[in-house]
Formats: structure tokens, sequence, C-alpha cells
């Protein structure tokens, strides 16, 4: 097991670079100059170079990218153009933000899914399994900003119950979770249920029956066991995505995190930034899945001794 | 009285009707074969009596299974769920897929005796590991603590029937136990629960499609054919005189050492879906004795002076009496 772990991370560092070269090329062809923002109306070709230079953008694309790696391995993500602070010190003030939020979604998703697919499995066919499943495609099928729109003028602005943005007190979290949440939770709920029909159609099910065992017992002793596992791999997936999709969510509350860092940094082409919140996402992505399959691999002595 | 006594039973599955006035029974130290094709309805037989008809959509129309005097078609669940395990138990078709994949083998067999003989962990455990070894399943105590898919097939099957010997049962009920299996292990299985219900005066009820297997175990056979019976009778019996055209096609699919190679045929056709039964005889468009009654009448369940049972217009042996 400690070998298969090792093995992994191992494994991640060619996909780290493949991601690393990824994220630097894909920004610098984004069209835009960051230092045209930092020059003042009126400024010089010469001012502007001097600027240029003293980041380094004047260096051809492949030096820069090596100084960007050598300097990453030292801890260094450079200096924000606009920001004008260490790229570290702006995603370590964003991060706790992000992952606050994300944890919090990722818990309400995990455990509202679960309990709803598990009881549409159950009550398959029933008026149970009917309204959760219209919940779960109402909540696949809205997009997260706007149903963030929407929570927000129906509890903030209507009922005034909870706070419209920022991140001062707990409430404020509430609503950020509800909006990431709910799509995390129509698509746990999905799978679980597909998941929990599917296992009790095997023989090893029947089996139990045959044994005696009652069968509420069964379906939550084993059959939803075996269900957990489909599910476990899609929650791994969807750390990193949350993350991710926290993006537009933190933008809509004008919650700090790394979302809202990363809109900021796009729209005034601040290209260490970019780099440093994209491999964040890409680090979160990759650290999910293998979390994921660690769970699995936990869950599943199939799977552990398909390890060594 | 039998231990076992089934009664013109019919089930429902979503509005049709795959079994249609089966009657059978078995009796402690009995091995009673159920034989047919695919499609005959062997499975759904042996669903209907252990009550987990439910479970895939179906339900009994009509027809009484009585289980040492008790009425199991009108009885409710929590009391089925003290029989099922305890004193019927079942044996499935596939041990690949029969044994929950991330458990292991022994809790799997403990569950039983727990459940039902109310024992502690630890007796479970010693029981557990007493019945495998009864079983020769080598290195019993070390096995029991092994995952599925670290045991062969028959090492598996032999677990499954562990779990239905845990409870003492007076019932085993077995669904083409060796189907999935090596020919060799086939044996030694067959072997292996023919042994049971001689030294534990078990009821069996053995279901295949495998008349060789019949002919070397049961007692008494029921033949089934697209879910009504087409004739039952005594093992020695039917072999020797099969009556219905069927039971005479099976028994010639029965490979023999002096079988010719090339030379050994099936039954041309293959059994009706549900949904498409012919009328009258189901048989009747596969068979070689067909006659102008066969397509339009049901032929009834006959009790000739043979003894044993028989649906057929024109059944061999017998003269065509019909007109």
């Amino acid at each position: 097991m400690l070998s298969y772990i090792v093995r992994r991370l191992l494994l991640l560092i060619p996909v780290f670079f493949t991601v690393s070269i990824i994220i630097f090329g894909i920004i610098h062809l984004v069209p835009g100059d960051p230092v045209d923002n930092l020059l003042r109306i009126g400024s010089t070709p010469e001012q502007k170079a001097i600027i240029t230079a003293r980041y380094g953008l004047d260096k051809p694309l492949v030096e820069q990218y090596l100084l960007w790696l050598g300097n990453m391995a030292q801890g260094d993500l450079g200096d924000a153009i606009v920001m004008r602070r260490p790229v570290s010190a702006l995603l370590a003030q964003n991060i706790p933000f992000s992952l606050r939020l994300g944890a919090a979604a990722l818990l309400f998703s995990t455990l509202l899914g679960i309990a709803a697919g598990t009881l549409a499995a159950i009550y398959k066919d029933s008026r149970i399994d009917q309204s959760i499943m219209a919940g779960i495609l109402l909540g696949s099928t809205l997009p997260s900003f706007w149903l963030g729109l929407l929570l927000i003028l129906l509890f903030s602005v209507q009922l005034g119950w909870l706070p419209v943005s920022g991140a001062r007190s707990w409430q404020a979290i509430i609503l950020p979770v509800l909006t990431i949440g709910l799509g995390g939770t129509a698509l746990v709920a999905r799978v679980t249920r597909i998941a929990m029909l599917e296992t009790m159609q095997k023989d090893f099910v029947l089996l139990l029956h045959a044994k005696g065992l009652p069968a509420r017992r069964i379906q939550l002793r084993h059959v939803l066991r075996h269900a957990l596992m489909p599910v476990v791999t899609i929650l791994g997936l969807r750390i990193g995505w949350i993350l991710g999709g926290a993006v537009t969510v933190e933008f809509v509350f004008a919650r700090p995190g790394l979302g809202t860092l990363l809109i900021k940094a796009l729209n005034q082409h601040d290209y260490p930034v970019m780099q440093g919140c994209l491999l964040m996402l890409a680090i979160a992505v990759m650290l999910g899945t293998l979390i994921g399959d660690l769970v699995q691999a936990a869950m599943d002595p199939r799977v552990r001794q398909a390890m060594t | 009285m039998a231990l076992l006594d089934v009664k013109n039973l019919s089930i429902d599955i979503h509005g049709i009707r795959p079994l249609d006035g089966i009657s059978f029974h078995v009796d402690k130290g009995e091995i009673l074969g159920i034989v047919g094709e695919s499609g005959s309805g062997k499975s759904l037989t042996a669903l209907s009596v252990m009550g987990l008809l439910p479970l895939i959509g179906g339900r009994i129309e009509r027809g009484t299974i009585t289980f040492d005097g008790t009425e199991l078609t009108t009885l409710p669940e929590p009391a089925f769920r003290k029989l099922r395990g305890r004193r019927i138990a079942f044996i499935t078709q596939n041990p690949m897929t029969s044994l929950d994949p991330v458990m292991r083998v022994g809790a799997q067999i403990d569950q039983v005796a727990r459940l039902h003989l109310k024992l502690d962990a630890k007796a479970a455990q010693v029981r557990s590991i007493e019945i495998m070894e009864k079983l020769r399943i080598p290195e019993a105590a070390t096995l029991y603590h092994h995952y599925p898919h670290q045991l062969s097939g028959g090492m598996k099957q032999r677990i499954v029937i562990a779990m239905a010997l845990a409870a003492d049962p007076d019932l085993i009920i077995a669904d083409e136990p060796t189907t999935a299996l090596d020919v060799t292990i086939q044996a030694q299985i067959i072997d292996l629960l023919v042994e049971l219900v001689r030294d534990r005066d078990l009821a069996l009820i053995l279901i295949t499609h495998d008349m060789g297997v019949v002919a070397q175990t049961c007692d008494r056979v029921v033949v089934l054919y697209a879910g009504r019976i087409a004739e039952s009778h005594a093992v020695q019996a039917i072999f020797a005189n099969p009556r219905h055209p069927y039971t005479k096609a099976l028994i010639r699919c029965i490979p023999r050492e002096d079988t010719v190679p090339g030379s050994l045929t099936g039954i041309p056709g293959a059994v009706p879906s549900v949904a498409h039964y012919p009328s009258g005889c189901r048989y009747h468009p596969r068979c070689a004795r067909r006659g102008p009654p066969c397509d339009g009448i049901v032929p009834a369940l006959d009790r000739p002076m043979g003894g044993g049972e028989i649906a057929c217009h024109f059944p061999e042996g017998m003269g065509n009496v019909h007109v």
C-alpha cells in the first residue's frame, strides 16, 4: 500500500510538468499586456521596455518558463505585476477561504447526495424517487452563477436572512456552499442511485436475501457500500472541480479566494498570479484523484490486490 | 406428508405467466431434480419457494406451497425471513458472483449462524470453520480470512454451500450449482451435495439442465418446459421409459461412452420466450410426434398407471389413445 502511494506520487511528477507547460503556454497566448496596466498615460516606449525587462518579460518564452520553474522549486512563484506582492503571499492569503468553501461544499453535497440517492434507490419509482430525481435534474442543469444570484435575491435581498456577500461572518458561507454544492449533490445522488440499483441486481444480493437478512440491512450495509465506490471516484475528481467551480461563485458572492484572485488576475493580465492560481487548481485536481483512488483501495480488497 | 409440497403453482411477473400450474413435492433424504432448458422456469420455481419473487417484481398468482405444514404463499415477510437461510437454504448458480466481493468469506458464512442461531462472533467463527472443514476446504482457518477473489471457483462454491449449511437447514435448493465450474470440480460438488443429503437427511432440490447429472444423483425428476410440467417420475423409470417426447430428446442429449463423436444432436429450435408461448402444447413446434390436437389443445397433466405425471397428447410407449 505504501509503495503504491509512493508510486502514484512519482507518477504525478510528469503530469505536473505537462500541466505546468500547458498553463504557462496558454497564459502567454492570451492577448493583452500586463505592463500596459502599470504605465501612466503618455509613457514612452522606452519606459515600457524598462518595466518589461524588470519582470523578465522580454526574455524568450522558454527561458521565462525555465526561470519560473526554477524559482518555483525554491518556493518562489514570482511577484504579482499589477498587485505588486509576492504571488505566494497572495495565494497563502486566499487559499484558506477557498479550502473552507470547497470542504464545506464537498461535505454538503456528499452527505445530502448519498442520502438522496439511497432514498431514491430504495423507493424506486415511488413519489419519493420521482421528486428526488426532479430535484437532481434541476440541480444538475442550473448554472451555478445564476443559481447564486437567485439565492442572493431570495435569502439576502427578499428575506434578509443571510449576508449578500463577503466572508466576514460564518453565515456568509451558507449561500456559496449551497450554490456550489447543489450541482455536486445532484451528481452524487444520481451516481448513488444508479449504482445502488445496479448492485441490487447482483447475484450476491439475491443470496443475502436467501440467507434471511432483513432487506433494510442488505440495502444499507451491503448495497450502499458497493454503490459508494463509484461515488468515491467521482468525489475524488470533484475535489479539484469544486475549487475550480468556486471561481465564478466566489466572484458572484464577492468572497476572497482562489477564484476571485484568478479572475482579478485575468482582468489585469497578471501572468504570475494567473500561473500561480491555475497551478494550485491543477494540484488540487491531481491530489483529489489520488485521494479518491486511495479511499477506493481502502474500501475494496480487489483494488488493493491490483495495486501490489 | 412431504416436507415441501408445491401444488398448482402459477406466478405472475409484470402481467405474464412464466410458471403455469406447477406441482411437485420433496421429502427428507430425497433429491428431486428439476430439469429443463434455460427459460423453462426452473430458477423462478426456486425463487417462488424462497419467497423472493417480489425482488424481481413477481408474485404468486395461484397455488400453494406448503413447507413442513406451513403455507408459504401467505406467510408474512418477517416470518418468512426466519425460514430463509434457517430451514430453507439456497445455493446459486454462479459462485463467482454469489459472494459479496468486499467481505471476507468467513464473515459471510458467520452471518447466517449469527442471524438465525444468535451465536456471537466467536462462536459463529468456530462453527463456520468447522463446516468449512467438513466440506473439505483445505486450510479452512486461513481461507476463512480470505476475500472471494482470492479463491478458485470450486472453493467459492464450497463457501456458498457452507453458507447454506450454516444454520442446519432441512431443505436446500441448488440452482444449477455446477454450471459455472470446471467438469472435474462439477463432479466433486455434486458428490458433496449427495453426501450431505445422505448424512444429514436433508431434502435437496437440484435444478439443472443436465439429464446426466439427474441420472447420477436424483431420486425423482420433474421435467419443465416453457413454464409447465412436461413429465415427472422416478429417475429410473423416466430413463428406462421416457414418455414425453421432450424428455426423450433431453435424454438423447447426454453423451455416453459409446457415443460416436459428432453424432450427438441437440433439440432443434429453442424454448419460446414467455411473451411468445405457442398455443396448445408449448412443445409442439419442436416436437416430432405432434398431431392435430397439439397446436390447439393444452394436454392435461395425466397420472397414468405406471406412476408419475405426463402432459402429452401422444405419449411414447402408451399407444396413441387420443382420437
